[in-house]
């Protein structure tokens, strides 16, 4: 069980937004983790504690294919993105390098900024302490759950060598 | 049941007779991209596997185009770690920059592409393959990893979308029109996690150049993949290129989409995608008194010989805005040289516009043009988002590229119909 606050962002959050371009020239997760969200809000990352959320609306991660986004945001501490829907690019890359994503709409239209929250990853359930509500993201295909569980398409890749 | 180009591809690439949406399938790729920005963290992934060779070591192309000709220091490493991971794994596709491109416009012109195959680049524009009659499409870092040891890829199989175009394009209107004309329509998400199948007499009339122009901005909808079939305009530019011929899919005539989109697009204008969204388009004639400080041509999405030539056509004789910088940044080393021959450098250099070497540039906001606080550009890329070409404060404003050249000269946007 893992808790936190959340912060809001709305629909379209592009990966310009999550992780500027300028600051594409290295792919050190601590390096780009000083920069997440920047565009977005500048003063987020100074604000945000290890652990958080980020709460938003449609089509989250749109954009590019760098998977130096989901890699900042995995770097800066955020627990799990819950949104609307994701972009699927984005989608893949979480996956793949082991940022949880949760796809939940109602729990993304109703989730306030600052509200707590407890996320089951294992089943998807999503406590809102502050409003007492609870919510169930979609769960992962079998397929996607495996590469989870074993942390990142190349931990499966290597567990089946 | 019918299938699509799409899913007929996805199916041979499976081993399989058909594919539904909705399916989770492995495939066989074709051909795995990487660049400056994505192919280092791959590399490093790669690394971790484990694995002693390349899945394919012709079938690898690495291609630096970002950030080069290195833009600083970290760029330099950048590069230098794909080049001795080229040279490591004997990777024959590594392109130093005197022969190398935007990647996107170098692998079409030199014949790496060909219909019927499913390719893989960890670049989200690499969807730019299926005006070709190929499914290609971006991923990450790690799927190019994974792809580089096993040849292989997951995917989820896309419902399908299909768009009809009718009617004949009025004069300065450009395929850039029809696909932002088309998001401006469905939204950034109106094609997410679908293929978009782009058809009807427009089409069919329409150069390649062209439908590389418009399958490019497919991911700007959300789609996975955006697809042509392959034609007598296809065979003859196979052709020219040297690429052999490749399997040719049609989509049958009982094959199922989740929604048919039909457009007569012979009254439509130039189209100009505002801050901050690709989707947010008006016709030229609705943006008026909107001052810029620069004009882009070139790019993945623009950057093609065709589209030098009408850049050219609207300079020529005539001089950009003093207030304004024109940059142009040709797709390959091969373009700029036709440029040369053509007389086009001399047009653009006469007109005040500088042009580049090969480079994605200022696209993205990474070099050779970046935009200061407050400052507007109209571009022939094919992001506008915030920040995309500098400052967060700056704003992109996305548009073919006669209507980039006309607005370089009159310092404001503008359509050539109006200088």
């Amino acid at each position: 069980m893992i808790k936190g606050q959340a912060w809001k962002f709305g629909n379209n959050i592009d990966t310009d937004l999550i992780i500027p371009a300028r600051y594409l020239n290295t792919s050190h997760p601590k390096e780009l983790a000083m920069h997440a969200m920047e565009d977005a809000d500048p003063k987020w990352i100074s604000k945000m504690q290890k652990g958080d959320f980020i709460v938003a609306g449609e089509n989250f991660g749109c954009g590019s294919s760098r998977e130096h986004a989901p890699i900042a945001l995995k770097a800066a501490g955020v627990r799990a993105v819950i949104a609307k829907s994701f972009a699927r690019i984005f989608y893949r890359n979480a996956i793949n390098i082991g940022l949880p994503i949760l796809e939940c709409p109602e729990a993304a239209q109703e989730i306030k900024a600052g509200d707590t929250l407890e996320v089951n990853l294992a089943d998807g359930e999503i406590k809102n302490i502050t409003s007492k509500m609870i919510y169930h993201a979609q769960p992962f295909p079998p397929f996607m759950q495996k590469i989870i569980k074993a942390g990142g398409l190349i931990n499966q890749l290597k567990s089946t060598k | 049941m019918g299938q699509t180009i799409s899913e007929k591809i996805l199916a041979k690439h499976a081993g399989r007779k058909e594919v539904e949406p909705g399916q989770l399938i492995e495939c066989k790729v074709d051909l795995v991209l990487g660049n400056d920005i994505t192919a280092p963290p791959a590399i490093k992934e790669f690394e971790r596997i484990g694995v002693k060779r390349v899945f394919d070591r012709k079938k690898i192309y690495l291609v630096p185009d970002h950030f080069s000709p290195a833009k600083d220091i970290k760029s330099a490493q950048q590069i230098k770690m794909m080049r001795d991971f080229a040279k490591k794994y004997k990777i024959v596709n590594f392109f130093e920059i005197g022969c190398m491109g935007i990647e996107h416009v170098l692998l079409p012109e030199i014949g790496a592409i060909r219909p019927g195959e499913l390719i893989i680049g960890a670049d989200s524009h690499t969807c730019t393959y299926g005006a070709l009659g190929t499914l290609s499409t971006g991923v990450g870092s790690t799927d190019m990893a994974a792809a580089m040891a096993t040849g292989r890829v997951w995917f989820k199989v896309p419902e399908q979308l299909k768009f009809v175009y009718t009617g004949k394009l009025a004069k300065w209107v450009e395929a850039k029109d029809l696909i932002l004309y088309t998001i401006g329509k469905i939204g950034v998400d109106g094609a997410r996690y679908m293929s978009m199948e782009f058809t009807g007499p427009v089409i069919r009339k329409l150069s390649i150049s062209g439908r590389l122009t418009m399958a490019n901005m497919a991911i700007e909808a959300g789609a996975k993949n955006g697809i042509f079939a392959a034609d007598e305009k296809t065979n003859a530019y196979l052709r020219k290129v040297h690429a052999g011929k490749g399997i040719i899919y049609r989509s049958d005539s009982d094959a199922a989409y989740k929604r048919v989109y039909e457009w007569d697009v012979s009254k439509i204008e130039p189209q100009v995608a505002l801050p901050h969204l690709p989707s947010n388009t008006k016709p030229v004639s609705k943006c008026k008194k909107i001052k810029i400080n620069q004009s882009v041509i070139g790019s993945c999405t623009n950057g093609r010989i065709e589209d030098m030539r009408v850049a050219a056509k609207v300079l020529k004789g005539k001089r950009v805005h003093r207030d304004l910088r024109l940059i142009i940044l040709p797709g390959t080393q091969e373009i700029k040289l036709q440029m040369m021959k053509e007389g086009l450098m001399e047009t653009f250099i006469k007109a005040g516009a500088v042009v580049s070497t090969p480079t994605c540039g200022p696209c993205l906001g990474g070099h050779m043009g970046i935009l200061a606080e407050g400052e507007r550009s109209i571009a022939t890329t094919n992001r506008n988002f915030v920040g995309r070409m500098g400052h967060p404060e700056s704003e992109v404003y996305l548009s073919n590229v006669a209507v980039a050249a006309a607005s370089a000269i009159a310092g404001r946007i503008v359509s050539p119909r109006d200088l």
